[in-house]
């Protein structure tokens, strides 16, 4: 199991939560985040004055996959989150050790 | 061109005609006056149109530029100046101002507690309106001058620092600009034109508002940080806001329901229209973009710079004076970042520099029921001149003054903890957003 973590522009999410049900993802959790990769931020412009904003606010999306997934769920945000242009965002993939659903005790692949 | 100049005889003939009319209408029956229902109804509703533009209209345009920590304690700036005020007027501020003229520098103490300040109206003021809505008219113009200044001491200054600040500056300050001006004093007698406030509204609180701002020091991290404004609809808002209530500013001090109120209505759209139009395309140029809070700031400007003329000025002059103000006041904004002071909210740059040029402006531009230098009378753009400086000279020295004793008392700012924590839990403990 593999848990993906993916940072998206906010405007993007609807696309790729439509792209990841059709694909048989079946949950995920979504975080309002604030942060800067090598774009910096962006300027903004109050009565004349420029200001550098450091960080910018994106959205995190963590979603717990089967192994068999992992691929096709990373090519579908990567396909779904792209614009092309900078800012775009990145996707973190690391191993997961235990997933237990709460409700009913089931653990590992049938939890996910 | 052509139809414009004939327009503007007829204006300047249908008001020469109505003041003549006027005279007859409201000649003294029995020794006393009458009176006017008409005038009466609209200067009431411009008293309450005024409060608007404190309470919400200010609060909201001030809260929504600073920081979100800080909303709840700017808001309270203007509410507070408000309630304060309103009481200092009452007490004896208004006789201050516009009670019997003692030597034509201050009024005297004879109307303290509004003793003799009745329904009745009073002989030297607005003879058709009872003599206590005049009086709370101006009391409005009192309590939003102190507020204005509150923009250039956002987000650092103690509360009680302020309470004290508001009371003081309104009797040694506004009190006696008002009677200078208005009252029956001596700028009044040299004929001094000042509207509805350029000179004792908006240059005196740019200015206080400058001398504060230098006092006070910026705010922590000003210059290195960004402090961009939490919520610009809310500001946007506060902007409508002060429109809508600027036309009880300006057309109530034509102080009835006539033809100088319309002419001041029409002058101060236009002046609003106009800045925010010009104040967008100046920062477009400059900065590449056209700003929701450049429209917002240019019909702030045009709205404080048409103040002292709108009574006296055509439509078409007082376009010009809004295009002029928005263009000039962005200027003065940017410039003041190269100055280094912080005037958080831009109070200096707006009202000051709008202030100033409206006072000047009316002394060129002056074309109904006045003449400026435009119009065949050179001595009044002198004496705008004399009312621009003397404001200027008197506002400065005596904020200073106050200031310099309310530091060396209670001191003026918040500790260096509590303006990172913000005015709204240090001071008020409370939170505007959970």
């Amino acid at each position: 199991m593999k848990l993906i973590q993916a940072i998206i522009k906010p405007f993007k999410l609807d696309e790729v939560k439509d792209a990841l049900i059709e694909l048989g993802v079946q949950g995920m959790t979504v975080v309002e985040v604030k942060g800067f990769g090598r774009q910096k931020g962006h300027k903004e412009t109050y009565r004349g004055t420029e200001y550098q904003i450091e960080f910018v606010p994106k959205i995190k999306l963590e979603i717990a996959v089967a192994d068999t997934m992992v691929q096709q769920v990373i090519e579908t945000i990567g396909r779904a989150a792209k614009t092309g242009s900078i800012g775009d965002g990145k996707i973190f993939v690391s191993d997961l050790n235990q997933v237990i659903r709460i409700r009913t005790g089931e653990s590992d692949e049938s939890a996910v | 061109m052509n139809r414009w100049h004939i327009g503007r005889i007829g204006v300047i003939g249908l008001i020469s005609l109505f003041s003549f009319h006027a005279t007859c209408a409201w000649a003294e029956e029995g020794g006393v006056l009458k009176i006017d229902t008409g005038d009466t109804a609209w200067i009431l509703m411009s008293s309450a149109l005024v409060l608007c533009m404190m309470l919400p209209g200010l609060a909201l345009f001030y809260g929504g530029l600073v920081r979100s920590r800080n909303v709840l304690g700017t808001i309270m700036h203007t509410a507070i100046i408000l309630c304060m005020i309103t009481v200092v007027w009452i007490v004896c501020g208004y006789s201050l101002a516009f009670g019997p003229d003692v030597g034509g520098v201050i009024g005297s103490l004879e109307w303290a507690g509004l003793q003799g300040v009745g329904l009745t109206p009073s002989p030297d003021y607005a003879s058709t309106i009872p003599h206590q809505l005049f009086m709370v008219f101006q009391l409005m113009f009192a309590a939003i001058t102190v507020a204005l200044i509150t923009g250039s001491v956002a987000e650092r200054m103690k509360f009680t620092a302020l309470l004290w600040f508001a009371v003081l500056w309104s009797l040694l300050i506004y009190s006696p600009l008002a009677h200078w001006v208005w009252g029956g004093g001596w700028l009044g007698q040299l004929g001094a034109l000042d509207f509805a406030g350029g000179a004792v509204v908006h240059i005196s609180s740019g200015i206080a508002a400058l001398v504060c701002a230098v006092m006070l020091g910026p705010r922590r991290g000003f210059g290195t940080e960004p402090m961009p404004p939490h919520n610009l609809p809310m500001t946007v808002l506060g902007t409508g806001l002060l429109w809508f209530g600027w036309f009880g500013f300006n057309a109530g001090s034509a102080l009835g329901a006539n033809e100088v109120a319309i002419v001041a209505f029409v002058a101060t759209h236009a002046a609003a229209a106009a800045g925010g139009i010009s104040w967008m395309v100046a920062e477009w140029l400059h900065r590449g973009k056209p700003t929701v809070l450049g429209v917002a700031s240019g019909v702030i400007a045009g709205l404080a710079t048409i103040t002292p003329g709108a009574g006296f000025i055509g439509p078409l002059s007082a376009l010009g004076i809004g295009l002029a103000a928005g263009t000039i006041c962005y200027g003065a904004v940017v410039w003041k970042v190269k100055l280094g002071y912080d005037d958080s909210l831009d109070v200096v740059g707006i009202h000051g520099v709008g202030g100033f040029m409206g006072i000047l402006a009316t002394g060129l531009l002056a074309s109904v029921g006045a003449q400026g230098l435009f119009f065949g009378n050179p001595t009044q753009f002198g004496i705008q001149i004399l009312l621009a400086v003397v404001t200027l000279v008197f506002a400065l020295v005596g904020t200073y003054v106050i200031l310099k004793v309310i530091d060396l008392t209670i001191g003026l700012r918040v500790s260096s903890h509590d303006e990172e924590v913000g005015l709204d839990l240090s001071q008020h403990s409370e939170r505007a957003y959970s």
